[in-house]
């Protein structure tokens, strides 16, 4: 278990302290795949770099199953380093080594006789994939490939947690699945505890079963991912997961009418036709401004903006059909109302 | 210019060819084993010296006190800036205390070692400084000890540019070697002075520079091939 207590990181420039972290609390339980999110410059490569004391915390403390991470001695925290392991979001494999060779690395480190370090770095590569390129150079692999090489060299000392900081970012959406698809295995086979840094919100739905949004160095927001999504309540929360509400790029609202969100918390409402129903059963067509649906562990969920046309009458009929459908959670928009459609 | 034209009459060439054949290879071999020694030993004590340039650094993996790094900098830059033909004749006594003597293809070696290591550390420290700063995090997030960061990443992930940098060395100091070669130095230095400057035999003077010429050549070519064959990045 990782408890982050009261975690604050200062740092001073040249224009003054900067502030990253701000009395930061979280805990992180055995076997998770915990999601931190955030905006550019929220703070998340510095708190990720806390929990491996890469960065010094100006205040508070790193528990790792109790014990004090800032309290130890540089020799410890060296040991504790091959318990608490790191991918990056550049790979950062050494380029004059061959993928086994980069595997073995931290094998090495603690002088593992050759023989076993060499076993252990093909076992890894391996599981993750790539067993024909041991004696190949990084140079000549795909960015995913290079990652998967960098996940195998961050298993070899057998680790208990593993930190990922935008592991993915340098990835294209079909290699980041392939990734992340890695990592959850991983997860399942051997329990080693995932901390997941982010800014795209699709890497946490994929693979997070907690999630924690970080907003100027605090957290704002954190529990369970499917509870976060389905009812964000923080304002940069909101911003992650409805971004093209948020940006104002997306769909805009005709003006007539009320503004609606759907919530589905259950994987047969989404196959369901909710909309063309309500439009044959009360004769409500409503518009749809937006709508997203994702997988988060084995449950689906979604949302969906939409716009009631009509007045209050309409807007009462087609909540109470709603919120007859099971599995459904319904809210009325208040800040995309017609009023202030009709001004914009 | 008709001392300069009669130098290069037909029995001036015959003269120097002569010159070409017994002096040359005995020169060639002086100049070569003192370029290749002086670089040795300019390594041995600037490769250490810029590792700790890098790793001394404020912002390097194992930061020293600042005044020491202050002190270690400017004797660095006194070195270098102290003109080669000075520095040969303010090493003098040292050059007696190791050698016994200073005059000869071995006692220009310390002189050109002292002018060389500095110059030597600065490259070093630039070949280090190119590394990618997030390779020594990751080495940092392994668990690795300083010693490690050192020999394990940061000295077998620079080797092409060490290598390329080491060349520069090498070119630098057989330009070195020509000068103190004429100063009471051995080598190809001394035959062009003696010939060139000292009798006016300027096709001597000429064949000597050629020959230079084309040590660094060979060299360069050399070092500039074995830095692309060692380096991993480019795909073959
Ligand atoms: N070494 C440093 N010195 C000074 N300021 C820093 C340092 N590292 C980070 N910061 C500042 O701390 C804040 C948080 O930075 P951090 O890198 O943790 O953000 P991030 O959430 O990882 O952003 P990104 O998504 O862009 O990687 C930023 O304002 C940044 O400028
Ligand atoms: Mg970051």
């Amino acid at each position: 278990m990782i408890e982050l207590r009261n975690l604050s990181k200062r740092f001073v420039t040249a224009d003054g302290p900067v502030d990253a972290l701000n009395n930061v609390n979280l805990t992180v339980n055995d076997g998770d795949i915990y999601g931190i999110i955030g905006m550019s410059g929220a703070g998340k490569s510095t708190l990720v770099r806390c929990i491996n004391m890469l960065e010094r915390p100006t205040e508070g403390s790193v528990l790792l199953d109790g014990r004090d991470l800032g309290a130890l001695s540089k020799k410890q925290m060296q040991d504790v380093r091959r318990e608490v392991t790191m991918i990056f979001q550049s790979f950062n494999l050494l380029m004059q080594s061959t993928c086994l060779q980069n595997v073995m690395f931290p094998l090495k480190l603690i002088h593992t006789p050759r023989a076993e370090a060499e076993a252990r770095a093909r076992e890894l590569l391996e599981t993750v994939g790539l067993p024909d390129k041991a004696n190949v150079y990084p140079a000549q692999l795909s960015g995913g490939q290079q990652q998967r090489v960098a996940i195998a060299r961050a298993l070899a000392t057998k680790p208990r947690v593993l930190l990922c900081d935008e592991a993915t970012s340098a990835l294209d959406p079909k290699t980041t699945q392939s990734i992340l698809e890695l990592i959850r295995q991983i997860n399942r086979d051997t329990g080693i505890t995932v901390i997941v840094i982010t800014h795209q919100m699709s890497v946490v739905q994929e693979i997070c079963n907690r999630v924690a949004i970080l907003e100027n160095g605090a957290v704002v927001e954190e529990g369970d991912v499917s509870q976060v999504f389905s009812r964000p309540r923080a304002a940069a929360t909101r911003a992650l997961v409805f971004p093209e509400m948020a940006s104002g790029e997306g769909p805009v609202s005709t003006g007539y009418g009320q503004l609606l969100r759907l919530i589905f918390e259950g994987s047969i409402t989404i196959d369901k036709p909710l909309i063309a129903s309500m439009a044959m059963d009360c004769g409500i067509a409503a518009n749809i401004l937006g709508a997203s649906t994702r997988t988060v562990g084995k449950r689906e969920y979604g949302y969906m903006l939409i716009e009631i046309p009509g007045g209050p009458d309409e807007l009462a009929r087609a909540l109470k059909y709603i919120q007859n459908v099971p599995d459904v959670v319904v809210q009325v928009e208040a800040q995309y109302n017609g009023r202030e459609a009709d001004e914009a | 210019m008709s001392q300069f034209a009669k130098a290069f009459e037909p029995d001036k060439l015959q003269e120097a060819w002569h010159v070409f054949l017994t002096e040359f290879p005995q020169g060639l071999w002086e100049t070569v084993y003192v370029t290749l020694l002086a670089t040795l030993f300019a390594i041995l004590l600037g490769l250490p010296l810029g590792i700790l340039l890098v790793t001394g650094d404020e912002k390097g993996i194992r930061p020293l006190p600042k005044p020491l790094m202050k002190v270690v900098n400017v004797i660095i830059n006194f070195l270098r800036s102290v003109p080669f033909l000075i520095l040969m004749v303010m090493v003098i006594p040292l050059t007696r205390a190791i050698v016994g003597t200073s005059i000869g293809s071995v006692a220009s070696i310390v002189p050109l070692v002292v002018a060389a290591f500095p110059f030597v550390a600065r490259l070093v420290e630039s070949s280090l400084r190119e590394l990618d700063p997030n390779i020594i995090e990751m080495a940092q997030s392994m668990g690795s000890s300083t010693a490690q960061i050192i020999f394990r990443v940061m000295l077998p992930e620079s080797v092409p540019s060490l290598v390329t940098n080491f060349t520069l060395a090498i070119t630098t100091i057989l330009g070195y070697t020509a000068m103190s070669g004429a100063m009471g130095g051995g080598g190809l230095g001394k035959i062009a002075i003696n010939y060139g400057y000292s009798r006016y035999k300027y096709a001597v003077l000429y064949l000597a520079v050629i020959v230079l010429v084309l040590l660094v050549q060979v060299f360069q070519s050399v070092g500039t091939r074995l830095a692309a064959r060692l380096d991993k990045r480019i795909k073959k």
